[in-house]
Order: structure tokens, then sequence, then C-alpha cells
């Protein structure tokens, strides 16, 4: 048998490997689960980084009805377009990405925080551990944030991400992906997760993307591409939409 | 029940701070604001190894300053400079590479340890959700897995 806790944040595996231990994991899914799961040994940095003990219920109570209030003033609108942040042009597919902030019962989610953070178009992230041997474009950070509209409307101009290796398992490469940060209207509502892109061919050998053993729940993270969106001569457009948990707060008057 | 299906979170990754952390951040107020103190700790793995890259998020409440994220350094630590929460505990969430998902968990005042909620929960557990007073402030270590795991909490909605 394979040590895990030996393997951890080592490549000793080989994508079949990788496959097999997924396949076993998905066939102990249960219906009503959490739709991420932490205890995920394919991901191997999880093995020492997840609970082993039960999640303990709570009423959230106090501040745990409140949630931080980011104002117009601290938000720059340029920061929505991540294709103008430097001197120049990046390199890559120019696109947009659009969609909505629901909560979980319906409510859009307004004039909230969302932050978007991605590797470049050559699946190289402009953070110093980043050490896969692509090109850093000059003129791409590649972060951004913004606020919702009134409607719970975000939309962020970046360049379409590429994907990259890592060391999870021998010739371990993730999906293309977007890092989306979002708050909601109380502190329990808080959502940290990833926008794919759809037929990506790598979704089947990834095992974050696999931790959601719900196919229903991980095509959640895939955006549409939708031709209303790009725009001629310009860019390629996606739709994404978002729903956040349910939130405790009792609704106010002017929440529909 | 929520009548749309949520989204579904996934890990923060390796990757986050230069897009999420900035240096004022884990200042919820000035460290000469009057009653400000520090609460700091650990971030661990099941080994007891400091985790380096986490994310830890504090809510503290009340208002615009009520509210905080500090990295974890290459030995675990994090620290945040804040008032006392409007309440018995501090709200925090936790994120980190190698974590699939958010956890959510709370740090209570020693003075507020007689909380019901706290009550309600098993006697050798218990512990792991207050916080202790030192010179600075309070301490708040969060322990991912083990024998001493932090009790991390769930607010689903029936």
């Amino acid at each position: 048998m394979t040590n895990l806790l030996a393997s951890s944040d080592t490549a000793h595996s080989t994508q079949a490997e990788i496959d097999a231990e997924m396949a076993a994991v998905a066939a102990t899914a249960v219906d009503g689960e959490p739709a991420t799961r932490l205890d995920y040994p394919p991901y191997r940095s999880s093995l020492l980084r997840h609970p082993t003990k039960a999640l303990h219920p709570a009423d959230p109570e106090g501040i745990e009805l409140w949630t931080p209030v980011f104002g117009e003033h601290t938000i720059d609108p340029v920061e929505a377009d991540l294709t103008v942040q430097h001197s120049g042009e990046p390199l890559g597919e120019r696109m947009k990405v659009t969609g909505r902030v629901l909560d979980g019962d319906g409510r859009p989610v307004r004039h909230q925080l969302v932050e978007i953070w991605q590797a470049n178009a050559a699946g190289r992230y402009l953070h110093q551990k980043d050490q896969h041997p692509a090109p850093i474009d000059p003129n791409f950070s590649g972060l951004g944030r913004c606020l919702t509209d009134g409607e719970g409307r975000y939309t962020f101009t970046t360049i379409k991400p590429g994907p990259y290796p890592w060391r999870n398992h021998r010739n371990a490469w993730r999906p293309a992906h977007i890092h989306f940060s979002l708050f909601g209207d109380d502190f329990t509502q808080r959502l940290v997760t990833q926008m794919y892109f759809p037929g990506d061919p790598l979704f089947s050998l990834d095992p974050i993307y696999q931790s959601i053993l719900d196919p229903r729940a991980r095509e959640r993270l895939v955006a549409t591409y939708d031709h209303g969106v790009t725009e001629a001569e310009w860019c390629t457009g996606y739709r994404w939409d978002i729903v956040l948990t349910g939130s405790h707060r009792t609704p106010r008057e002017d929440d529909r | 029940m929520n009548t749309l299906a949520p989204t579904p979170g996934q890990t923060v990754g390796p990757f986050f701070s230069f897009a999420l952390v900035r240096e004022e951040g884990a200042d919820l107020v000035s460290p000469s604001h009057p009653g400000a103190m520090t609460l700091h700790g650990r971030v661990l793995d099941g080994a007891g190894e400091p985790v380096p890259d986490a994310l830890v998020e504090l809510t503290r409440g009340g208002d615009a300053d009520g509210w905080g994220r500090a990295a974890t350094d290459d030995e675990g630590r994090y620290a945040f400079t804040t008032l006392a929460p409007s309440g018995p505990f501090f709200a925090i969430t936790v994120l980190a590479r190698g974590l699939l998902d958010r956890l959510f968990t709370r740090a209570y005042l020693p003075e507020r340890s007689d909380d019901p909620f706290l009550q309600g929960i098993a006697e050798d557990r218990r512990a792991t959700l207050v916080a202790t007073p030192d010179e600075r402030g309070y301490v708040f270590d969060i322990r991912l897995q083990g024998d001493d795991e932090t009790v991390f909490l769930t607010f689903a909605r029936d």
C-alpha cells in the first residue's frame, strides 16, 4: 500500500495512480454531503490539512450576522480591467467574464466585493514562489477587484489564463482557472472558489476539480461561452453566475 | 434549505498573497488606537508543522474597521491589531493551500468562556475555541487536524 503521508507534496505518483484513487473516492459519494470533500487524498497537500472531526453545527450569532462593507471609494473601477494595469497590453486572448452573485434564496448580493486572481496566458502567476518556466508578462499582474452593482452583477475584462503544471504527482496540470473570492450579506456566506472554462481536457485528471464528487456541482464551476458577451473586434465573452449559501439575516424590505 | 444550489468552494491555492494580502490588511485599527490589542497565533497541520501558506480572516464586527485578513509567515504565524469584538468571540475564517474549502471557527475571549455555546462543546475540545491572554493581547492557535484539532463550525440551514 502506498504511504500517502510520505508522499505528501511530492511527485511520486503517476497520473494513472491518481486517476484510480479519484475513482475510488468518487464511489464513496454520499447524498447530501457538502459539495467539496475536505478529506481528498488524491490532492496530496490536503492530507495533513483537513479536519478529521465533524464540523460542529452552530447558529450564527452576533457578529456572524455581519459582513464587511467595502466602500465605493476603496475600489477603483479600473481594477475590474486586468488588461489596462500597465503601460502596454498583455498577450493572450482578451476576454470578458460577467455574471451575477446571488444567495441561496435567489437574492442578489449587492454592492459587495468580488476579488479575482489568475495566471497569465502562458500559465504563470506573478508570485515569487511560482517557478513554472513560462514567461512572465510585464503587462499582466493577474489580479482584479470590483463591487457588484445593484443587481448583484460583476464584470471583469482580462486575459484567458493558461493551464499550468504543479507538483501533486508526475506530469500534473491544472485546468485553466480564475480564482474568485466572494462575500455575502453575512459572515457565513464567505466563498473562495475557482472558475473553469468549458470543455477543458484536464478536468478528469485534476484532483482539485474532482474533490467535488457530484458532477452537477462541479459543473457549477464552469463558465459558459456567451456570444452575447463577446464584443466584435475586441474580446470573447463568458458568463458565470455565482450562488452563495442563503443568508441568515432577516431580509430587509428592500432586499428584493 | 437553499432554493438555488450553492457554488462549491475550492482551495485558495498557493498563489493568493499577491492578490489578497495588503500590508495594512491585518490592522483593523491603528496600534496606537485606544484599546488596540493583538490577536495572534499559528496555523498548524496534522503533524504539528506550521502552515506557511494560510490566510486567516478576522471579523470583529461593529463598523467599517470590523474585518481584516492576514497571511501566515514561514513559521505559520499570523497577527492582527484589533479592538475587542462586539460580542463574546471573534469570528474567524481559515483558508490555505491544501485546504479544499474555507473553514469557520470562533476565538472566544477567556473571560467569556461561560458562554452557553461553548458549554455545549465536548469538554476535551472546548479549549480549542478559547483565546489565551498574553502580554500583547490574545493568542489563538488554529490546528487543522489531529488530537487537539480546532473545532470548526458549519452554519448550514435546514
